[in-house]
């Protein structure tokens, strides 16, 4: 468990960074953000990167900002900013609640929101609210910015649209409605292990009936996404047990499930449905708190 | 009477036998200034790194060492070529069995590889990073052979001419045929164990050195059962015992699968003195959970005859135990203790238990904390339960009837086999401990609460382990105790320390028996140039054995004091006491007195009042039991089982358990709730699993599930005290494995229970997919 021998780059700016990263790239050179992922696997040496671009010290990714309606997450903004919350209203709260989900006290202090993207792991709690919240994620590199939809960016297991040569600086959320209610459920075997199965959901309630709903399942399929006929099943219905059955239900029928050595397709599609239907009955209780 | 618990502080008198005084070890561990095999180093030292088999099964058909070689930095390579004098890791001397040892393993495999992290080739390089630079460019050939990866499966061949049906054993008594016969009802179970082990905080850790000098080769970071070890490599080595040295340093968990000795103890030895250098290697966790001794995984196909009463007639069992690829240290020695255990504290008039002992294509197994017994008291418990159910009885009340009764004892259980000793239970009330147990835990209100939460919805029940353990195996061990001539205390002991208070209750046992202050004595265990003899840390062997001989030596050494000092206070030995360290008149306690320390420099080489005597405030003693004690337990659970997710919460879990007599309460109990937990990681989370081709599945720390304090009840415990051994001078039975044994055998009983379907759990750990499985299946029954 020694990692193979690498060189090391600490960038001082997002320029540098991403100049070093041209040059190195193309040597298997990766970006070290909290490294609470990519170390491990290269003391198993499953990754052995020649050059490592720390960005830890680059100030202006720190940042962690709400402006003009907008949360903006830089890349070096750890899990642990979101252990309070980080705006007023449902979004900071359910941020706060998932946050409390991603491994252990120790790992939220040092791993990354735009890491946990730019990892893509099926069942990160970030990956999901990128695609359930739609989130915008901006890429830059010595060709320029881009930016790049959530639910467009993480493409399968640890497979996103980032080029080799990009960085991630900068994740933002757009604030939802005042009245927006939220919803989380994940299931793991023990306290601070990745997921078998989550659900993020969120609706907004007029006249008595659900509207804007949307339904994310994470660590069940390849990748986290949104259920659209969830989502149909809950729009314009009351909150209740028979929408959100219905719902759960749909979840169900949606899913193509991972099938792994410990994990059958069919309890991870059975957990899915279970969470999905009690994401929903939390955002229904918090609608009524 | 139920023994005290909770620290005491500041105890310093002699006064200390049976009290929960501090912990002598401590200091050190919470500072940090323990000292770990990680933490041994030795100048011009090579770090060695093991090149592992990725196959579960195959022919080597080449090894290519050069590329590794020539890397800068690489001081040697060595494949089983190199070694070729070197034999495979022998069993422990008084556990030699002729047709097991073609299993043995060799240091690095010759010919064939046996399971995924077989030892292939080592590296000595530098640095342990270009050690492992060196391993990776290492290259072998192999030719893939059938993979066996279940002791159920058709065996296969071992070597040419060798099945991997290694032994039949079998294990009875009584008349099987005529109970079965006879039975109101026999009712069976299929019932399996998972592969899990003990998975210590610290890895193994080896580091060798030759000190030329003295002609003396070193082992450090030896642990468990060093003297053992020490013959064996002795004669694996061919050296004299002289001219070889074990040493113990602190040691960051053992239970069971800590110094055992494996091929990466005789490599270092090996190659410290063949490249003249210190070699040093440390285990990576990937490397341990593929290497490390594991245990428990058996099936069986149980069957037990009861008469209308549930009274048992008998238990008749057929297991298939996996031993993985090679067997190694203890020989069959889990497969035999989980047939002698199986009946437990039950009165079984006929019982046959035949296994088969099997390798596989998995990581060699060996002892695990209540090696065979976690497994056949989940076995039995089963049984106990399935009765119940079958002739609508109570769970408590089954086992009532069945419980060896008190006036029985001592309690002797022959097996038919000449080979397989007899078992004689020294001592117990298993009743009362059922008794007390379940008040203490509230069985009765409890149950009338369950059901009304069952008719809730909640899927809420509780379960219960009855065990037997045995401890204090002999045949023998001694001690060494010296005086100085300022007082100090130092007891040299054979025996060892896995972090559960050895010093401290040797350190007890010395001060009650010789009068001194516990903390002014200095107790040394683990090193073999200290003392030639010693039986280690093992089956909840130390306490009863080590402490026995300390407790012999000390009086021995107490009447030599008292002797001297007979002569110079003037008055009778009889008449004379110690307390703190000071002798004087037991009926003057104004009068003259002299300390052990005065006595001790009297008693100096060459001391004018020596007279006749042998000079030196020191003794030697034995403790040379006759027979093994029998502590006993119960554990109660209570699960809540979330219907949808398949989770299971242990709401609550007891362990009661008579230990004869507690030298130290507190510490009891620490070995009681650390035993409970790992047995739950055993029955809820821990599974060595591995995919149809022998590849583990289960090799880092996120795939082999540890219980967590997350995952941790309360544990209640309850000491008694109800049972002393008549077998030893302090009454003492063990500790050690109590917390563990009976926890799967619960927390199944207690899920049956949640669920309400009884006999739903066959396999251990109970996943939440297993329990989604069991539900849909009986949903799908009812639809
Ligand atoms: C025991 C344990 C439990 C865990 N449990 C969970 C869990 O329950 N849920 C969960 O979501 N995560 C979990 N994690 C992972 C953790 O959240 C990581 O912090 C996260 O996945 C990656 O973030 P990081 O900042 O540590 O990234 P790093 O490890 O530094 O990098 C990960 C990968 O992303 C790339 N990368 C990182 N930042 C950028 C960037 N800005 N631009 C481009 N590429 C980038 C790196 O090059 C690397 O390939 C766990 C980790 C451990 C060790």
């Amino acid at each position: 468990m020694k990692p193979a021998a690498f060189e090391y780059h600490a960038a001082r700016s997002v320029e540098e960074a991403v100049a070093t990263l041209a040059e190195v790239a193309p040597d298997q050179g990766r970006i070290l953000a909290g490294g609470q992922s990519l170390v491990p696997t290269m003391a198993f040496r499953l990754a052995t990167p020649e050059h490592l671009v720390d960005i830890n010290g680059i100030e202006e990714l720190g940042r962690l900002a709400v402006e003009d309606g907008v949360l903006s997450i830089g890349a070096c903004v750890r899990h642990a900013a979101f252990h309070r919350p980080v705006t007023d209203g449902g979004l900071g709260a359910i941020l706060t609640f998932m946050a409390g989900h991603i491994g252990h006290y120790p790992i939220r202090q040092r791993g990354t929101f735009c890491g946990s993207l730019a990892q893509a792991d099926p069942s990160s709690e970030w990956c999901l609210a990128a695609v359930t919240l739609d989130a915008t994620i901006t890429a830059q590199s010595t060709r320029g910015r881009r930016t790049i939809a959530g639910a467009d960016f993480i493409q399968g297991i640890m497979t996103t649209a980032l080029e080799d040569d990009e960085l991630l600086v900068e994740t933002r959320i757009a604030l939802p409605a005042a009245d927006t209610r939220f919803g989380f459920a994940e299931f793991s075997r023990r306290a601070g292990d990745f997921a078998l199965a989550m659900a993020l959901v969120s609706f907004r309630l007029s006249g008595g009936v659900m509207h804007d709903a949307r339904l994310g399942i994470g660590g069940a399929e390849d990748h986290p996404r949104r259920i659209p006929q969830a989502e149909a099943a809950l729009d314009g219905q009351p909150p209740g047990s028979q929408a959100f059955e219905a719902a759960a239900a749909a979840v169900a029928a949606a899913l193509d499930p991972m099938e792994d050595a410990g994990t059958s397709a069919q309890y991870r599609r059975e957990l899915a449905q279970c969470l999905a239907r009690r994401a929903l009955e939390s955002a229904a209780e918090s609608a009524a708190a | 009477m139920a023994a005290e618990t909770g620290t005491e502080t500041g105890t310093e008198t002699s006064q200390v036998l049976g009290r929960s005084v501090e912990r002598l070890e401590d200091p050190p561990l919470v500072t940090g200034d323990a000292r770990f095999a990680g933490d041994i180093n030795f100048p011009h030292q090579l770090h060695m790194r093991v090149v592992r088999s990725p196959h579960a099964h195959a022919e080597i058909t080449s090894i290519d060492c050069r590329a590794a070689a020539a890397l800068p930095g690489i001081f040697a390579v060595w494949t089983a070529a190199d070694i070729p004098d070197i034999g495979p890791v022998d069993f422990r001397a008084d556990r030699a069995s002729e047709n097991l040892k073609p299993y043995r393993q060799p240091v690095l495999a010759k010919g064939r590889v046996r399971y995924v992290g077989d030892p292939v080739v080592a590296v000595f390089a530098e640095d342990p990073y270009l050690a492992e630079d060196g391993a990776e460019l290492v290259a072998v050939d192999y030719a893939e052979l059938r993979v066996i990866v279940a002791a159920d499966q058709e065996p296969g061949e071992f070597s040419p001419g060798l099945g991997t049906e290694a032994a039949l054993l079998t294990h009875s008594f009584g008349d099987i045929e005529a109970a079965f016969a006879g039975a109101h009802k026999v009712i069976a179970l299929d019932l399996l164990t998972g592969r899990h082990s003990g998975v210590p905080l610290e890895t193994r850790g080896a580091i060798g050195r030759y000190d030329a000098a003295n002609d003396i080769l070193e082992l450090h970071g030896a642990a468990k059962v060093i003297h053992r070890n020490k013959e064996t490599l002795v004669a694996m080595l061919g050296c004299d015992p002289a001219q070889l040295h074990l040493h113990e340093c602190h040691i960051g968990g053992g239970f069971g699968i800590r110094g055992e000795l494996y091929p990466e103890d005789v490599l270092v030895l090996v190659a410290a003195k063949r490249l003249g250098r210190p070699v040093k290697w440390i285990e990576d966790r990937h490397e341990h959970l593929m290497c490390a001794n594991q245990g428990r995984e058996q099936r069986h196909l149980a069957r037990i005859a009861v008469d209308k009463d549930g009274h048992i007639l008998g238990i008749d069992d057929e297991i298939f135990h996996d031993q993985g690829g090679y067997v190694r240290t203890h020989g069959s020695n889990v497969a035999n203790r989980t047939m002698c255990m199986l009946t437990g504290l039950y009165h079984v008039p006929a019982f046959r238990a035949v296994t088969h002992f099997r390798l596989t294509n998995k990581t060699p197994c060996a002892t695990y904390r209540a090696p065979g017994r976690f497994e056949s008291t989940f076995v039995r418990e089963q049984l106990i339960d399935a009765v119940a159910a079958e002739l609508n009885l109570d769970r408590v009340t089954v086992r009532r009837r069945n419980l060896i009764p008190a006036s029985d004892f001592p309690y002797r259980l022959s097996f038919d086999e000449p080979h397989v000793g007899d078992l004689n239970f020294d001592s117990g009330d298993y009743a009362l401990l059922l008794d007390k147990a379940l008040t203490k835990f509230g069985w009765d209100d409890l149950q009338a609460d369950l059901a009304r939460r069952r008719e809730g919805g909640e899927m809420v029940g509780t379960g219960i382990g009855m065990f037997l353990e045995e401890g204090g195996r002999g045949p023998s061990d001694g001690a060494k105790i010296a005086v100085d001539g300022a007082g100090g205390v130092e007891v040299i002991t054979g025996g060892a320390s896995l972090g559960q208070g050895f010093e401290t209750a040797m350190a007890q046992i010395c001060a009650a028996a010789l009068g001194v202050g516990y903390k002014s004595i200095r107790v040394i265990h683990g090193q073999t140039d200290r003392i030639p003899y010693g039986i280690g840390a093992h089956a909840t062997r130390a306490t009863v054995l080590t402490g026995g001989a300390v407790h012999v030596t000390a009086l021995k050494l107490r009447a030599k004091a008292l002797d001297m000092a007979a002569e110079l206070l003037q008055a009778p030995a009889e008449a004379l006491e110690i307390s703190d360290g000071t002798i004087r008149r037991r009926d003057d306690a104004a009068g003259a007195t002299m300390t052990l320390a005065e006595v001790a420099r009297r008693l100096a080489p060459g001391s004018k009042v020596l007279g006749g005597r042998e000079p030196g405030l020191w003794a030697e003693g034995f403790f040379n039991p006759t027979d093994t004690v029998f502590p006993y337990g119960v554990h109660l659970a209570q699960v809540k089982v979330d219907p949808g997710t398949g989770g299971i919460t242990v709401e609550r879990f007891m362990v009661a358990y008579d230990v004869g007599r507690a030298v130290n309460p507190a510490m009891v109990e620490g070995q009681l709730v650390g035993g409970c937990l790992q047995g739950l990681g055993g029955a809820l989370y821990e599974e060595f699993a591995y995919d149809e081709n022998g590849q583990p599945l289960a090799v880092t720390l996120a795939d082999y599930l540890l219980p967590t304090l997350g995952e941790a009840p309360e544990v209640e415990v309850l000491v008694t005290e109800d049972a002393p051994s008549p077998l030893n001078p302090l009454g003492i039975k063990s500790a050690g494995e109590g917390g563990i044994n009976g926890v799967g055998a619960a927390i199944a009983g207690a899920v049956n229970e949640a669920i309400s379907i009884p006999g739903a759990v066959r396999r251990l750990p109970i996943t939440p997919q297993r329990i989604r499985d069991i539900l849909r299946a009986a949903a799908g029954r009812t639809d």
